[in-house]
């Protein structure tokens, strides 16, 4: 009963972050970053296409009546995702912590319970461990590169990182499912994560943000005011033309 | 001649590949360098009017696909960065020629993407147009620039698909839609025309290109080729070409256009294209706004000698889904 909107939330995780991603074409601080940039956002698209055609063969909703018909208050995507991320320092440090996160999330869905989720899970983790070490390297190059540079990421860090505690929290519509081992337990990740951004960080010669904030409201549909403005744009074409064959 | 230059006039009569190494005279180099960077600006300002409707793809197939498109033309821009380098100028100068208007890119840029029907239309036209420029490029005298033309060219016929398939859904889809693939049509269709340059007869570069085999066909020649081929594919979908004196000419098998403003190419050419000033003040935002984040690679490149090259193998990344991406256009 509950797999549905789980798998749709994973979907919305997805997509928000793949078009923040996409976001970055023409607008890169070089050329073959712009490439990277473009393939992990269209890793994270191709993510939320198997989600959501999978919640669709769970009688929900084809793809883009998920991504194009619903409002922000419908979406179940984690915060943290949704951050406009626009530049490139804030767009780098969410990203290394959404990759650090993907990994070890990835790594325990490939062994789901559901075959589906189990395939999905595989396929998200070989990009996630690629895509984790691209954002860390940036890390690295950025907190240890001059001192305006380690400035920026710094803040940028700290700017995002109340947005991290969702990563962690299993939604009431995920917990039985975690029972099930269909979907991974959030909290059981927090120690391995912590690590890992952890080690990056030392690297880098950043320093880890006090526990302090933490925002949540995501999987509630309680999102940024950013989320709308962002729907707006991807939506409208295909609103304005109801039922129009692309 | 002085023999030097004799032999490498031979060298080219016969067909060989003139690499890096070799010795070349300074006018082949500067309008290799003035073509090739020209041709790397066009792929990469080129991003900026599809780019836009990335955001907004009616949907995520569409999405996906046209942030393929659009990335693969970044990947264009690189290879051909990387071919003009070895002439001995690095990226830096050419984009600052770019951005003091030194060196150009294509004028059909400088036009504005409205409406969805223009993502079609560019696919389509302007990528069609393209291919007809590029192919015989392929075999330009110059070895690095005929192997990035290659590569490219590869890419490219999935480009002008995306751009075909986008107006077959739009022509067969609402009144509105097939509205939009009209209008779009009517804007880039002259446009388009005008990319491949002036009549031959007006051409400033042409005779020393041609002697060189950097050039292979005319303007006026290029030009009848991608109309012939883009008629016919117009009467499929059942678009109007916005020419009235358009006809087929069945003495020569050749289709017939009536007169091209090359009064409105030149006034877009010179800087007084509706999106020039745009396109160009964005190249420059970002390369400002990009500026921190070059001086922290090099300064952590030269804190740890090995750090610097991880750029550039990122950008080829094995597990990615562009191919992907790219498939599930074919
Ligand atoms: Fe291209
Ligand atoms: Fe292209």
């Amino acid at each position: 009963m509950s797999l549905l909107p789980a798998v749709v939330a994973l979907g919305d995780d997805a997509l928000v972050l793949g078009q923040r991603l996409s976001e970055w074409c023409g607008k890169a601080p070089l050329l073959e970053e712009e490439m990277a940039m473009a393939n992990t956002a269209l890793d994270f698209l191709g993510r939320a296409r198997l989600y959501y055609g999978y919640a669709n063969t769970l009688g929900g909703r084809d793809e883009d009546g998920y991504a194009f018909h619903r409002d922000a208050r419908e979406y179940t995507n984690l915060l943290l995702f949704e951050l406009p991320g626009a530049d490139f320092a804030a767009a780098t440090a969410r990203q290394f912590l959404v990759d650090a996160f993907d990994e070890l999330h990835s790594a325990e869905l490939a062994n789901s319970a559901d075959a589906t989720l189990a395939d999905i899970g595989g396929k998200a983790h070989k990009e996630a461990t690629y895509h984790r070490r691209h954002s860390a390297a940036w890390m690295v190059r950025l907190g240890d590169g001059t001192d305006e540079s380690r400035r920026r990421m710094q803040q940028a860090l700290e700017d995002v990182w109340g947005y991290r505690q969702e990563l962690f929290v299993n939604a009431p519509a995920e917990q039985p499912l975690v029972e099930q081992d269909i979907l991974p337990d959030r909290a059981g990740l927090r120690a391995a994560w912590q690590e890992a951004v952890a080690a990056t960080l030392t690297q880098a010669t950043l320093t880890m943000p006090a526990a302090g904030w933490a925002v949540k409201g995501g999987r509630q549909g309680i999102h940024t005011e950013h989320l709308g403005v962002m729907l707006a744009e991807l939506q409208h074409l295909s609103r304005s033309h109801p039922g129009a064959k692309w | 001649m002085a023999p030097a230059l004799e032999e490498f006039q031979a060298r080219i009569d016969r067909e060989e590949r003139i690499e890096p190494q070799d010795w070349m005279p300074e006018g082949y180099r500067r309008t290799l360098v003035r073509q090739i960077s020209q041709h790397a600006h066009s792929e990469v300002i080129g991003m900026q009017p599809e780019g836009g409707w990335i955001s907004q793809a009616p949907s995520l197939e569409r999405k996906v696909i046209l942030l393929a498109k659009v990335q693969d033309e970044g990947g264009h821009g690189l290879y051909l960065y990387g071919a003009a380098e070895t002439l001995g100028v690095s990226r830096d100068e050419m984009i600052d020629a770019m951005h003091t208007g030194k060196a150009k890119y294509s004028s059909i840029f400088n036009y504005p993407a409205l409406t969805w029907g223009d993502v079609g239309a560019i696919g389509w036209l302007v990528d069609s147009a393209a291919i007809v420029n590029q192919v015989p490029l392929q075999r330009c005298s110059y070895g690095p620039y005929a192997r990035a033309m290659m590569r490219i060219c590869k890419e490219e016929s999935f480009h002008q698909r995306q751009g075909y398939d986008i107006m077959l859904a739009l022509a067969r889809g609402s009144a509105a839609q097939r509205e939009m693939a009209q209008d779009a049509l009517n804007r880039w269709w002259w446009p388009t025309l005008m990319m491949f340059g002036p009549p031959d007869a007006d051409s400033i570069h042409s005779s020393q290109s041609f002697a060189w085999k950097i050039k292979r066909y005319g303007n006026d020649e290029l030009r009848q080729k991608f109309i012939d081929q883009a008629v016919p594919q117009a009467e499929v979908l059942g678009l109007k070409i916005p020419d009235d004196d358009l006809q087929w000419d069945a003495a020569t098998g050749h289709y017939r256009i009536g007169a091209i403003d090359w009064d409105e190419f030149q006034q877009v050419v010179s800087g007084n294209g509706p999106c020039s000033r745009q396109r160009l003040a964005h190249h420059r935002q970002v390369q400002e706004d990009g500026a921190w984040v070059r001086e922290a690679v090099a300064a952590h490149a030269a804190k740890h000698q090995a750090g610097g090259d991880g750029l550039k193998a990122d950008a080829h990344n094995p597990a990615s889904a562009q191919e992907g991406g790219a498939d599930a256009a074919v």
